[in-house]
């Protein structure tokens, strides 16, 4: 049988402290009560070392197995770990200074400007960066002077980028009027680029064909590019590729809140399947509003900031090469309108419909990869662990079907599920974060089947009051 | 809890009258059923929506409180709600106390 | 208890969500007047 495969998969991440600010919780809130958003945030505030040594970070650039963090001692945020690295089998750890100086590379329009003296001092550590390319350089410009960014600043045409106190930078309004060309609104996208960039460069570093192989692009990223006229207007993927030289492609964006990146994949399946394109990359960039989501909670608990991390992922998706892990396309899992509210129904059509169809149990099932959110986030505060409740969701249900005995459910949970371990990204965290570890284990042949879930709370835009669910099966090649 | 959700339970409340309205909780965690059940009874706890410092005293009940489970069609309660009573990773008792605890505030 | 009330129904995400405590207590009688799903992640 001939399938779709999976062929390539990078993760990212981007420490970034001083972004925390512009977060929509810490944002809109600060800005409501007239704090200072610096002296509020910084106590809470992780060093780039603090967030290199903790735990589900190691797992997510690929240096450590998400199973292996049900190992550690809890709360992982009090227990770094030893010999961690910023290079990671999947992608690495970047600091927040280099990251402003790939805002400037992914900045078309001179949104961005950096302070002169800053980007001379990034300017030697980003050209000896394996990320950065030769024709990054005269993106980078000549930088400003403090006291012209620090004008526009105060005439509030800009936002300002800091690290620590100090302004190194500012990304500046495109429209007097327009929200969705508001400074902020440009972070937001010119963060999702640039960190989606990265992503994607890992990949095509690694890839045989490189970026001029790559046919298509898809975006399964959050933010909504746009303008008044087409708020959402979109197509971050097409500029992600420019940048990454993939010359012969186009691209479209995908949006179904977090549960976009399945979509995503099913849709690259089918394209590449048909012989509509070749070779497909998917991208998800970093999602700049979800920093801070909790930060209250954090300060107030004195404990770090711990939403201070931008994800990103990308990953190919082609016809079938005879050896790389296959999407079973016919057993692509959705979370139908008829299902509706009730979390049996969307599980039962999320995992037991698609296993049907193939003859399959939820126990011929090795690993599920589904909401994989970081429980030390939210643990501290009785708030749930999501990605816990949902490998129980789908242990009930196999103990309901006499798959399993009823007292069986924590063991199923250890045995086919993981701890949490991607940072709040809303997109990031659904199943896709697993895909690298997951790609591992099928082709060194430790698993022969994975599932990947992901839902999306569609009725948070206010359209509807239905999620949205996908699921997908990824198996070793026969 | 979302500040436009307290706007309009506040909005509700005023209109509708107190004595008219029942809150039903469905959070199944106790941090998040505490803070939906003190957002409508004492007051948003994290001081940041429209209910902050506002005591709405709405009676507020747990969806899996026996008092509900009793009143309503048991196979549709089944449907929407046995499998995840089987998926809880709190006890029953500690999730329903915060409903329970909120309403002995109102007497 | 929910005969001729209305209710506000306060779903979540990883819980019950909202139409679905709404769907709940219409079999009991209750006009459901606000429903929302709240979602931490």
């Amino acid at each position: 049988m001939t399938a779709p495969v999976v062929k390539g998969f990078a993760a990212l991440l981007v420490h970034a402290p001083n972004l925390v600010r512009y977060g929509a919780e810490p944002f809109y809130r600060l800005r409501a009560r007239g704090e200072d958003a610096g002296a509020t945030l910084r106590p809470g505030l992780r060093s780039y070392e603090d967030a290199l040594r903790y735990p589900p970070n190691q797992a997510f650039i690929g240096n450590l197995r998400p199973e292996a963090l049900g190992d550690l001692p809890v709360p992982w945020y009090a227990h770094p770990l030893e010999g961690a690295s910023p290079q990671g089998r999947h992608g690495d750890l970047m600091s927040e200074e280099i990251f402003y100086g790939f805002l400037k590379v992914a900045d078309d329009f001179s949104q961005v400007s950096l302070e002169a003296d800053f980007l001379e001092e990034i300017q030697e550590s980003l050209r000896q960066h394996p990320l950065f390319q030769e024709t990054d350089a005269k993106r980078l410009g000549r930088g400003a002077t403090a006291p012209d960014l620090a004008q526009k600043v105060s005439s509030e045409e800009a936002l300002p980028l800091f690290l620590g106190e100090r302004m190194v930078g500012i990304v500046q309004r495109a429209h007097p009027l327009d929200p969705s060309l508001s400074a902020h609104a440009l972070l937001e996208n010119l963060a999702c680029k640039a960190s989606a960039l990265l992503a994607l460069r890992q990949l095509l570093g690694q890839h045989p064909g490189g970026p001029e192989s790559i046919d298509y692009l898809l975006s399964c990223s959050e933010e909504a590019v746009g303008d008044r006229f087409n708020r959402g207007g979109g197509n971050l993927a097409k500029a992600v590729g420019e940048l990454a030289g993939c010359l012969n492609a186009t691209g479209a964006d995908v949006k179904s809140f977090c549960s976009a990146p399945l979509h995503a994949m099913v849709m690259a399946g089918g394209l590449a399947q048909s012989g509509v394109y070749g070779d497909i990359a998917i991208v998800g960039g970093g999602s700049l509003p979800k920093l801070g989501m909790n930060y209250d909670r954090h300060l107030e608990a004195g404990i770090p900031v711990l939403e201070d991390m931008l994800g990103a992922v990308a990953f190919i998706v082609g016809p079938d090469d005879g050896h790389n892990p296959q999407i079973r396309l016919d057993a692509v899992g959705r979370h139908d309108i008829r299902a509706g509210f009730s979390q049996q129904a969307i599980m039962e059509a999320l995992v037991v419909r698609p296993l049907e169809r193939l003859g399959l149990s939820i126990s011929s099932v090795d690993r599920y990869a589904s909401e994989l959110q970081n429980p030390d986030i939210t643990r501290r505060f009785e708030r749930g662990d999501t990605a816990k409740t949902n490998y129980k969701m789908i242990a009930a249900l196999a103990a309901k079907r006499g798959e399993i005995p009823a007292d069986g459910l924590d063991t199923f949970v250890a045995t086919c599920g993981m701890p949490g371990f991607a940072p709040s990204q809303g997109h990031i965290p659904v199943g896709i974060a697993y895909l690298g570890h997951g790609m591992d284990l099928l082709s060194s042949g430790q698993a022969r089947r994975i599932m990947f879930l992901a839902k999306g709370s569609l009725f948070l835009g206010r359209m509807t009051h239905l999620a949205d669910g996908m699921s997908v099966l990824v198996e070793q090649h026969p | 809890m979302d500040l436009d959700n307290q706007a309009q339970i506040k909005e509700l409340a005023e209109r509708l009258g107190v004595e008219n309205l029942v809150v039903v909780i469905g959070a199944l965690d106790s941090g998040g059923a505490e803070i939906a059940a003190m957002t409508v009874t004492s007051g948003d706890p994290t001081y940041a929506g429209p209910l902050a410092g506002v005591s709405l005293r709405l009676p507020v009940y747990h969806v899996l409180e026996p008092e509900v489970r009793s009143s309503v069609d048991q196979a549709a309660y089944q449907e929407e709600v046995e499998l995840m009573e089987m998926a809880l990773e709190e006890s029953v008792e500690d999730i329903v106390a915060t409903t329970r605890k909120a309403r002995e505030g109102l007497d | 208890m929910f005969q001729g009330k209305k209710v506000i129904a306060l779903g979540d995400r990883d819980g019950i969500q909202g139409p679905a405590i709404a769907r709940l207590v219409e079999t009991a009688g209750a006009e459901v007047v606000f429903s929302s799903t709240e979602c931490i992640v």
